[in-house]
């Protein structure tokens, strides 16, 4: 913009000319004129372009054989290993790619360098013409009129009534895609059965730990016994009674009023059921005390009772109370003393009638 | 029968093709349909090409999907697994876990069907996603097309539906996570949410009832709709007939571009066979879902850096980023005895509620602010609309903060920061990422209209310097032809409306509203350059030209 300088007005600026455009606009200057392409005037380029796409539709001949060689001829016998498979799925797919590929450059290279190329205006037509609107209108009153639903309105209220009932028994047909909830969420595996506790087991094998085994420091993947046993729905009671298992030093907890007896030698039970949505909160920071829900980075305090202090969740992970049996091995002293997992509309409700 | 004889003869075909032709024709009269469709005519232009991707996609999907069917058990019966994955072997996992693996490792070609299927389906969001974006900065729903514009909004809904039905089937550790969330987002419903998530599990989670449910809804319901839609979408194009970019010789009673065939439809159908070769070399080339190595579903495991298919990333990373506590006070609240989970029920509806409000109602606001009632078939180039330009690029930041919060985690491993830095970091840009981004939008908008102002009334800069006699340098302009210049001022600019009196002489309220957004909108505007300010640059720049010519003599 140096010629700016010699000072004439700067025209670059937000003139708003309000209004005035409409009289003095640029006057459309049509489609501009039509250039031929080296195709159009040459007829070798054209011989060319005629044998690329040839060409291009060749590559798709050999595409089409890799394919056909890579399925043939790669067995995926009982040995085969992961090397094979990935090689049968690269020469697959460069098959059907070449395959596809050299079809629709070779079409699209023939349509751009050798099929006329020149830009036709068409006219658009209106898409409701009056005419059309008025004898619609004309027919949707005739028929209204033939029918006589508005002289005769006796017919169309109860009409009206019918159909408005009738979905409804397409609704209550859902009834059975599920049993109602009634307090299912609110109880797990880890009630004592028949006056037994049940003792806490290793994730995935089963197998009891013995409060020995818990030393200060680690954590441990927690099922109830029984588990493994159960004949059908094992994983919905995983889905609510798995449990992670740490042991701390006592002096670091804080163990509110009512819960000092619900650990053992500084060991605690919590539910790894995040109370945001319920993702398993896996991960254990030993140094700091804290657990990480891995998909939503809900935090919880192993100090503060598994409180929340960062993140979604907004309800500490509950305690499972625990204790030693006669053989030294961790057994549940009872339930969880509310509803593990993601919150619900009934939960509070469930909550009040275990603690009562 | 002397009827029929003194009738004009009948059309004989000549050729073997004639002969086929005339036989279908004569049955289901498709000359006609020839005649109005065979050289309609098609603007040309790389932006419209999102669509068709997506309608590519959708085939290929459908193509391959069907192959998957063919082999995918969708129980979730127990069973051991014994094919030919040696690490899994004899694991116990679901019918449809251990058909995904067979699928996978011991069906020639099945891992490759999967693979491109599940590119496929993240190509078709994605392409219906770019394309929306493409209509809405172009002006492309406004009169007689908002009707479309809605269709294609419920077509991204059920692609993103289509597309998590189909992630969860294969029941392995990574889509069983994701269920679980959707568990934990639907019991959070007040009232009905225990009933809804009881009835779509077919009791508790995650029961034995889910994945035959999604396969159903999968492989019928979803793709019938999209199909049916489809169907719609296409039809408003053709009764629309489609929009064109601005330029010399195109207005809003004409399209300017190629007929239908063979151009257009060579163009047209080479690149679906482009689309299908450029899923399959990435089906080749880069591993999606590897389900193998994630194992069966177990409500027990999971691990860290899981992550949704992108296109549910945004939910997934609003619900990151909800505090669910503050300080001691509690998001999640007690009332009347019931609870309400706003810390889970706030992040996944309201963001994507409003999205998608907005992203539905955009065209009749636009139509009421600005009372513009006419059909327009030219498409506003971005900068020529600088505010709904800052609207589009403010939404689309939204949702990209969102989307980043999907993989917070990551971005605090890969970037070493602090995992609650980058939430704190997000939470804000929450809110203020998408008011800097209308801001900065809607500016480079108006600089970009100033400079089109500039090139139009002066011509564009050649580079060449030249001094002149009296020792000024100056830059050698070159003039546009007609053509290039009307590109740059021909053009709509609104202005702003003030507010009317209605019929009764009282400048309602809702006007005064209407007024107020139309000045926001309208306020800050680039008038397109006149023919009379060329002339009065033309002046200037002419004797630029004359002392060039005299510069140059100088020299010789």
């Amino acid at each position: 913009m140096g010629n700016h300088s010699d000072g004439s007005p700067n025209h670059s600026g937000t003139v708003a000319t309000a209004g005035q455009n409409e009289v003095e606009k640029f006057q459309d200057p049509g489609i501009p004129p039509h250039r031929l392409r080296l195709a159009d005037t040459d007829p070798k380029a054209a011989k060319r372009a005629e044998r690329q796409v040839a060409l291009l539709f060749g590559v798709s001949v050999v595409g089409t054989l890799i394919f056909l060689v890579a399925y043939f001829a790669i067995d995926l016998g009982d040995d085969s290993s992961i090397a094979t498979i990935r090689l049968q799925n690269a020469l697959l797919g460069v098959g059907t790619a070449f395959a596809m590929l050299g079809i629709g450059t070779g079409i699209v290279h023939w349509a751009k360098a050798l099929m006329p190329d020149h830009e036709v205006s068409e006219e658009r037509h209106a898409i409701r013409y009056e005419e059309d609107r008025q004898a619609a209108v004309r027919i949707v009153d005739d028929i209204v009129e033939e029918t006589g639903i508005k002289r005769r309105p006796l017919i169309r209220n109860t009409l009206l009534g019918a159909v408005a009932l009738a979905p409804l028994p397409a609704v209550a047909i859902f009834g059975d895609l599920g049993p109602r909830p009634d307090d299912k969420l609110a109880h797990t595996m880890w009630a004592p059965q028949d006056g037994k506790r049940k003792r806490l087991t290793r994730d995935p094998d089963g197998t009891p730990i013995k409060a020995s085994d818990v030393t200060i420091g680690s954590a441990f993947h927690v099922i109830p016994e029984g588990l493994n046993e159960l004949e059908e729905g094992k994983l919905n009671e995983k889905a609510k009674s798995v449990v992670l298992l740490m042991r701390l030093d006592p002096a670091s907890l804080n163990p509110s009023k009512g819960r000092e007896e619900w650990g053992y030698n500084g060991i605690v039970a919590y539910s790894k059921i995040c109370t945001h949505v319920g993702c398993p909160v896996a991960l254990y920071e030993q140094q700091t005390h804290h657990l990480l829900c891995p998909c939503h980075q809900s935090t919880f305090d192993l100090t503060q009772e598994c409180k929340v202090i960062f993140g979604p969740a907004s309800r500490p992970l509950p305690q499972l109370p625990i204790a030693v049996d006669d053989e030294g091995y961790l057994v549940a002293t009872s339930d969880f003393h509310e509803p593990v997992g993601p919150s619900y509309w009934e939960r509070d409700m469930h909550e009040r009638s275990i603690n009562s | 029968m002397s009827a029929a004889s003194t009738a004009e003869p009948a059309f004989v075909a000549k050729t073997k093709t004639g002969r086929f032709t005339d036989f279908v024709d004569s049955r289901v009269g498709g000359s006609g349909i020839l005649r109005e469709f065979g050289r309609k005519v098609f603007p040309d232009h790389w932006s419209f090409m999102f669509g068709e991707v997506a309608l590519y996609s959708f085939v290929i999907l459908l193509l391959s999907g069907t192959f998957l069917t063919f082999f995918f058990d969708p129980s979730m019966a127990e069973t051991h697994y014994d094919g030919g994955y040696v690490p899994l072997k004899g694991v116990e996992m679901s019918v449809a876990y251990s058909s995904s693996l067979n699928i996978s490792f011991d069906i020639r070609g099945g891992l490759f069907m999967r693979q491109v299927h599940h590119w496929a389906a993240l190509l078709f969001v994605a392409s219906i996603a770019v394309h929306m974006l493409r209509v809405f900065f172009t002006g492309a729903f406004r009169k007689p097309r908002e009707m479309n514009w809605v269709v294609g909004g419920v077509l991204l809904i059920l692609a993103m539906a289509a597309g998590f039905t189909g992630y969860s089937l294969p029941d392995d550790l990574l889509s069983g996570n994701g269920l679980r969330i959707i568990d934990g987002v639907i019991k959070s419903i007040p009232v009905i949410g225990t009933y809804i998530s009881f009835f779509l599990f077919g009791g508790e989670f995650p029961g034995t009832a889910i994945i035959s449910r999604l396969y159903m809804l999968h492989i019928l319901l979803v793709p019938a709709l999209i199909l049916l839609m489809i169907v719609l979408h296409l039809f408003m194009v053709v009764v629309h007939k489609h929009t064109q970019y601005p330029g010399p010789g195109r207005n809003d009673n004409n399209v300017v571009g190629y007929p239908l065939g063979p151009v257009y439809a060579a163009k047209a159908g080479g690149f679906f066979f482009i689309v299908f070769g450029v899923i399959a070399l990435m089906a080749a080339f880069f591993t999606i879902n590897p389900i193998w190595n994630y194992g069966p579903y177990d409500p027990s495991p999971v691990s860290a850096g899981t992550q949704p298919d992108w296109y549910i990333g945004f939910v997934d990373g609003a619900l990151r980023l909800m505090p669910g506590t503050f300080g001691d006070w509690h998001v999640e609240q007690i009332f009347f005895g019931q609870v309400f989970t706003f810390n889970v029920l706030l992040p996944a509806l309201v963001p994507a509620g409003i999205l998608f409000t907005v992203m539905f109602t955009y065209p009749w606001i636009e139509r009421w602010v600005t009372k513009d009632d006419r059909e327009h078939h030219v498409l506003d180039r971005p900068r020529n609309a600088p505010t709904r330009t800052g609207i589009g690029v403010a939404g689309f930041i939204w949702y990209c903060v969102m989307w980043a919060a999907a993989g917070s985690d990551l971005i605090a491993t890969h970037f070493h920061v602090s995992l609650n830095d980058v939430t704190y970091w997000l939470r804000a840009l929450f809110f203020v990422g998408p008011i800097i981004g209308f801001i900065v939008a809607k500016r480079v908008a108006l600089a970009l209209q100033r400079k089109d102002r500039e090139i139009a009334l002066h011509g564009r800069e050649t580079g060449r310097i030249v001094r002149l006699p009296h020792g000024e340098f100056i830059e050698v302009h070159a003039p546009l032809d007609e053509y290039k210049r009307y590109k740059l001022v021909g053009f709509e600019s609104p202005e702003v409306l003030p507010a009317v009196p209605n019929e009764h002489g009282v400048v309602t309220r809702k006007e005064k509203r209407r007024a107020a957004l139309s000045r926001w909108f309208f306020e800050d505007r680039v008038a397109p350059a006149t023919p009379a300010e060329l002339e009065a640059a033309h002046g200037h720049g002419h004797a630029a030209v004359e002392s060039t010519e005299e510069a140059k003599s100088l020299t010789h």
